[in-house]
């Protein structure tokens, strides 16, 4: 509870991680407001699917809030005049202003608690964070944006947030590097999915970092770090230790 | 959303182009032809003719055959080899997807004119509207974005008219995104005007292309962008990403590993679209070259190194173009290590 986690990927594509966390709150029975800046719903769901889950009959119900960030933006720009009490979530594309207040409306809005609510716990899940910055946001906007979330969220409503971002070791985007350089620093828990250093590899995709941030919450902890391999299939994906791939045994 | 860096002096790159539009009139998709460059009525007349089904079928397996014979001796010294499978360089049974093109011919006219095609050529179009200075945009780009709107909505590629029974793709052709002749100066500045236009719309056209049934090829002269901020940002956004690099004017021209190239292909992204994994083929290695009729992507292949000039001199390039071609989705080699043996 209350827990922020960021998950994160260099050089290889750690969405898996997203739809492992968004089939898993479901099941819970958590409220999930699900802000999907990257991909359509129809992506999501038909990956939800193989993994178990029914995000349409989630929606349906009541315990996922879905922004479909493409649609949002298409409905912005090419729609006709808003209602003047529905601001759109993306509201920052048009105009001048950088800020994300509308979209951090959106979000709390979305997971404050209604009558007769029954859900354990609310999850705020973003994917990608990156987005915002190449839609014009600026850093410290999309900073303030996350820590109003993780106050609301984890500390009022005593709930989680997960964030996906993306960066690597030669990155040339200052902004990006920066953002995530400061929510590792005020993460919970890192998820950090990597490449092989080793190159490409058929039954090995990739390695995952778990870092669990104990010193965060009490001053004396050290943080807490395992590696994993992983290859994704189908349907699901295995971990095993480093060097222990199935495929070598 | 397919996204590709052009070569330097952009020959194959347009190639590419109209290879991805010759297909769209073969299968009798729609056309939407964008550019700054070229007029798109001129770009439509060059496109390669189809090859018909018998001849080049014909000629390719009869090639096979000649080349799997030499194969079947016995291997002396490298016998541990024998028993891996024959690499195949190109497909040789003529799988039926997709066509084959001979680029020594131009497409009929009949041929063209069989499928519905819409143009926008930024010159001749008119200036922007007021409802678009709101988009914080590069205007030409807002203007292409709007007439792509257009004609998804009219023609009913969005499923919106519920009385067109008959479903059509639509295939967007655009040439040269963000060169100057756009009016963006992403390829000129290292820190241009506006550096978020060109993401900007990307963004929006993928939530067209998302919601519609197109599919988009874009080129863009990657190698005069300096801003390298902007290319990671603009690979996060598209689906697919390809690079061509020629060896046109570069030393490898004339490097004797790479004679029977005429430049390389970098995949730098493949698509993974409702599903947790994406199709990864065996090799990253790709080379392209253009013969008198055919444009082929092969697997790159290297000559056995028999002199010690050729090791000495190409053994650094070699690692470097190594550790470029095995990054793909899954990884890349970090830093300037790569494995020796």
């Amino acid at each position: 509870q209350g827990k922020f986690t960021l998950l994160r990927d260099s050089r290889t594509d750690g969405s898996f991680l997203v739809h492992h966390f968004l089939s898993f709150y479901l099941r819970a029975g958590c409220k999930v407001c699900f802000v999907a800046l990257l991909q359509s719903f129809s992506h999501y769901n038909i990956v939800a699917q193989k993994l178990g889950v029914s995000l349409v009959a989630a929606k349906e119900r009541g315990q996922l809030v879905f922004l479909e960030g493409l649609k949002s933006c298409l409905d912005l720009l090419f729609g006709k005049e808003e209602q003047p009490g529905q601001p759109s979530p993306l509201q920052f594309l048009r105009g001048s202003s950088c800020e994300l207040r509308a979209l951090f409306d959106f979000v709390r809005v979305s997971l404050t608690p209604a009558q007769g609510d029954s859900w354990k716990g609310p999850v705020l899940l973003v994917d990608d964070l990156g987005v915002l910055l190449s839609l014009g946001a600026a850093p410290v906007a999309v900073l303030d944006f996350i820590h109003y979330c993780r106050v609301s969220v984890c500390c009022q409503l005593q709930g989680n947030v997960v964030v996906l971002v993306h960066s690597h070791e030669d990155s040339e985007d200052e902004e990006n590097e920066l953002v995530v350089n400061s929510l590792c620093h005020h993460s919970d828990l890192i998820l950090w999915a990597e490449g092989l250093a080793t190159g490409f590899c058929k039954d090995v995709h990739g390695q995952i970092k778990i870092i669990k941030r104990l010193s965060l919450r009490q001053a004396a902890q050290q943080d807490l770090v395992q590696i994993y391999q992983y290859k994704i299939q189908d349907r699901n994906v295995t971990f095993f230790a480093r060097g222990l791939s199935p495929a070598v045994l | 959303l397919v996204f590709t860096e052009e070569d330097k002096y952009g020959l194959y790159s347009n190639l590419l182009f109209k290879y991805f539009l010759a297909e769209g009139i073969v299968c009798g998709h729609d056309l939407f032809v964008a550019s700054a460059k070229e007029h798109p009525d001129n770009i439509l007349k060059e496109l390669p003719a189809p090859l018909l089904d018998d001849t080049h079928g014909k000629e390719l397996s009869d090639e096979a055959a000649a080349k799997s014979e030499d194969f079947q001796d016995s291997m002396k010294i490298a016998w541990r080899y024998q028993n891996l499978p024959k690499m195949e360089a190109s497909p040789t049974t003529y799988t039926k997807f997709g066509h084959y093109y001979d680029v020594s011919k131009k497409m009929s006219p009949e041929l063209c004119q069989s499928v519905k095609w819409h143009s926008f050529y930024l010159h001749e179009e008119l200036s922007f509207e007021p409802k678009m200075k709101a988009w914080n945009m590069n205007s030409g780009y807002a203007r292409l974005l709007q007439s792509i709107q257009r004609i998804i909505s009219q023609e009913g590629f969005d499923g919106s008219d519920a009385q067109k029974k008959q479903r059509n793709v639509l295939r967007i052709g655009i040439q040269s995104l963000g060169s100057v002749l756009w009016g963006d100066d992403v390829c000129c500045s290292e820190t241009p005007e506006d550096p978020h236009s060109l993401t900007k719309f990307l963004y929006v056209l993928r939530g067209l292309l998302r919601k519609s049934l197109s599919a988009c090829i874009i080129t863009v002269p990657a190698h005069l962008i300096q801003n390298k901020a902007i290319m990671e940002r603009v690979t996060n956004l598209s689906d697919m990403v390809v690079g061509l690099e020629s060896f046109i004017g570069s030393e490898r021209e004339t490097n004797p590993l790479y004679k029977d190239y005429h430049g390389l292909v970098h995949v730098h992204q493949i698509p993974r679209l409702n599903s947790l994994i994406c199709d990864v083929s065996d090799t990253k290695d790709l080379a392209f070259r253009l013969k008198r009729k055919l444009f082929t992507i092969e697997r790159l292949h290297l000559p056995p190194d028999l002199s010690d000039t050729v090791s000495r001199a190409s053994k650094q390039d070699l690692a470097g173009s190594a550790k470029l071609l095995s990054s793909g989705c899954g990884a890349v080699a970090i830093g300037k290590k790569h494995l020796d043996f």
